[in-house]
């Protein structure tokens, strides 16, 4: 048993030695470490929407107003969201689109639940201004849809990108049908 | 500090042995030795520290009367412009004050690239000056932000959105940085918070910048180091006095605008309050970012993806890690340019390039002023390309072919020379 390590006393002892105390210090410091990373959590947390912000998450419109040819524009979650009831000849045309060299592929059946009613977050998928195209007056682009100004990206009748810097399609937010007149956005 | 300076004073010795502020500020300010051929370019360091003293100054009074909500940040911010008693002055000083601050700080980083301030041993001097720079650009578009105006709305969202760019987390990292769904009131209380904070930042950087410019001691414009105390002045008075002349004349030109252009720098749009449903026809950041703003839109759609053969980042991607790659790249500096003569002015080929780079610089300007249309989207691609060419091929190409002129023995032997041969003439 000579051979044993022995405490710096010079003696065997079964007990804990100074080298389990050093051991334990660097559990510590380990244990520490962590909990002070996971305290990182909550503080870039409190950065993220609040429950407040997040209880304003859903719209109801009213649809009747709404004339077909018109488009309006409401606010959910801070950003505009477009609402147009398109005409047949629109619905013709988006529909046609499909099969065109698409960036962001996406058929016309795919973005819309009722045809006449196309509804997508009015926000250009490039760098987040907000495309013309919602007035009579307004230029619509070279896809007769809506186009952005910062930046010059074209979005067709179907809300998707055909031209210009833009990666995607103007998004389509989640949204249900209450009745034919009626619809909740988030 | 090997040796304390001797105060007759009492109580400045009484502090003095305490805690030694004035044997430092005498070895640092007064007797620290220069070399003592700089020119008017070497103010602009001190000019810099005076322009971010009056920004924090005139800041902290502004924050007194600003309150940071969407739906009273742009009628604050005229309260402070027509009741306030001088609140006029304070926020002309404090907006005209970035602009200063960018025009003081880019003639710094150019003198820099000149005589080649940046080579060993002054790197670190360098690369913390290059933190400088980003964290000013930081606190300038936050600051941009708090008067709420259209021009403050959108590049908040056109800026942020620019992290969106980022694959998979990019979407869930702008909604972290908006506190929402878009830039909103969160928005604007986070960066006022930093917009506070960030000053403070940039004023501990700076200080470890003048530390490590003290350590190396200053370039100058032969670019050759100090030799012995017969190249060199004592800092008091000889640029104590040198810098005060620079600063007359900045202050001049600082006044000139405040008092009879304070909106020259600016956007009328932004005297408009911010409307998140209508997006002003032509976004475009302040003269500053000018440059930067072309060279992220320069880059083509599915540029990299075409080189590769497949698309592997998008060109929204590709722009806004130009943009940023446009100043990291000064970070690299130092080892990019492989030339073993610090000054311009013994680089005949180097010298032209310099120039051709601010010419460069101010190209970029020009487009990132204009809409992305027409002969403005060739120029742009022209002016980003060659602005990375400079730096990645260029200036590690130069240091090998170009012979440089012969260096004078030391900063005093021009001068005595010259003294030496007229003498002979006469």
């Amino acid at each position: 048993m000579a051979d044993k390590a022995q405490t710096p006393e010079g003696h065997e002892d079964d007990g804990p030695t100074r080298r389990d105390f050093l051991d334990l210090s660097l559990a510590t410091i380990v244990v520490g470490a962590a909990g002070t990373a996971l305290f990182a959590w909550p503080i870039i947390d409190s950065m993220n929407p609040a429950a407040d912000v997040l209880a304003l998450a859903t719209v109801e419109v009213d649809l009747s107003a709404i004339e077909v040819g018109q488009s309006i524009t409401i606010k959910w979650r801070g950003k505009p969201v477009f609402i147009r009831r398109r005409t047949e000849a629109e619905i013709a045309e988006a529909r046609a689109d499909d099969a065109a060299d698409l960036k962001d592929p996406q058929t016309d059946a795919e973005r819309v639940q009722k045809p006449e009613w196309l509804v997508m977050v009015g926000v250009c998928t490039h760098l987040g201004c907000i495309p013309l195209g919602q007035k009579p007056s307004d230029p619509k682009g070279d896809y007769g849809g809506w186009f952005c100004p910062c930046h010059g990206s074209h979005y067709d009748l179907s809300g998707r990108i055909r031209l210009g810097p833009a990666p995607r399609n103007l998004p389509v937010p989640q949204y249900t049908f209450l009745d034919d007149s009626a619809i909740r956005i988030g | 500090m090997a040796t304390r300076t001797e105060f007759k004073n009492p109580l400045v010795r009484w502090v003095d042995e305490r805690l030694p502020v004035f044997t430092y500020m005498d070895h640092e300010y007064n007797r620290f030795p220069m070399p003592k051929n700089l020119n008017y370019l070497w103010s602009f360091g001190a000019l810099a520290s005076i322009v971010l003293v009056v920004m924090i100054v005139t800041g902290v009074m502004l924050a007194m009367q600003y309150t940071a909500h969407v739906d009273f940040a742009f009628e604050s911010v005229e309260r402070i412009m027509r009741d306030v008693n001088y609140g006029w002055l304070l926020r002309y000083l404090h907006m005209n004050g970035g602009s200063m601050f960018f025009i003081v700080v880019y003639i710094h980083v150019f003198r820099g690239l000149y005589y080649g301030s940046y080579k060993a041993p002054r790197e670190l001097l360098w690369m913390l000056g290059v933190i400088i720079l980003l964290l000013m650009m930081a606190t300038a578009f936050m600051g941009y932000v708090l008067p709420w105006g259209q021009m403050s709305f959108w590049a908040a969202t056109v800026i942020t959105n620019l992290f969106s760019a980022i694959p998979w987390i990019g979407d869930a990292i702008v909604t972290w940085l908006w506190g929402g769904f878009a830039v909103d009131n969160p928005t604007l209380n986070r960066f006022y918070a930093l917009h506070y904070l960030f000053p403070f930042l940039i004023f501990a950087v700076v200080g470890l910048h003048v530390v490590a410019v003290h350590i190396t001691g200053s370039n100058n414009p032969t670019g050759v180091e100090v030799q012995s105390p017969r190249d060199t002045v004592t800092f008091h008075p000889y640029f104590t006095t040198k810098d005060s002349v620079g600063l007359g004349v900045f202050l001049i030109f600082f006044a000139a605008v405040v008092f009879f252009a304070p909106n020259m720098f600016g956007e009328p749009d932004n005297y408009i309050k911010a409307d998140p449903l209508n997006t002003p026809p032509h976004i475009v950041p302040e003269w500053y970012f000018l440059p930067y703003y072309a060279i992220l839109r320069a880059v083509p759609d599915n540029f990299i993806g075409s080189w590769i053969g497949f698309v592997l980042v998008d060109a929204k991607l590709a722009g806004v890690i130009a943009m940023f790659g446009s100043i990291l790249v000064l970070l690299l500096v130092p080892w990019l340019d492989t030339s073993k003569v610090r000054s311009a002015r013994y680089r005949p080929i180097y010298k032209w390039f310099f120039w051709i780079l601010v010419v460069d610089c101010i190209v970029l300007g020009w487009v990132g002023a204009n809409p992305p249309e027409g002969k403005f989207i060739a120029i742009g691609r022209l002016a980003t390309a060659y602005y990375f060419a400079h730096f990645l091929i260029l200036m590690p190409l130069l240091g090998k072919f170009e012979r440089p002129l012969p260096l004078p023995a030391s900063i005093s032997e021009p001068v005595l020379k010259g003294a030496a041969s007229q003498m002979e003439k006469a």
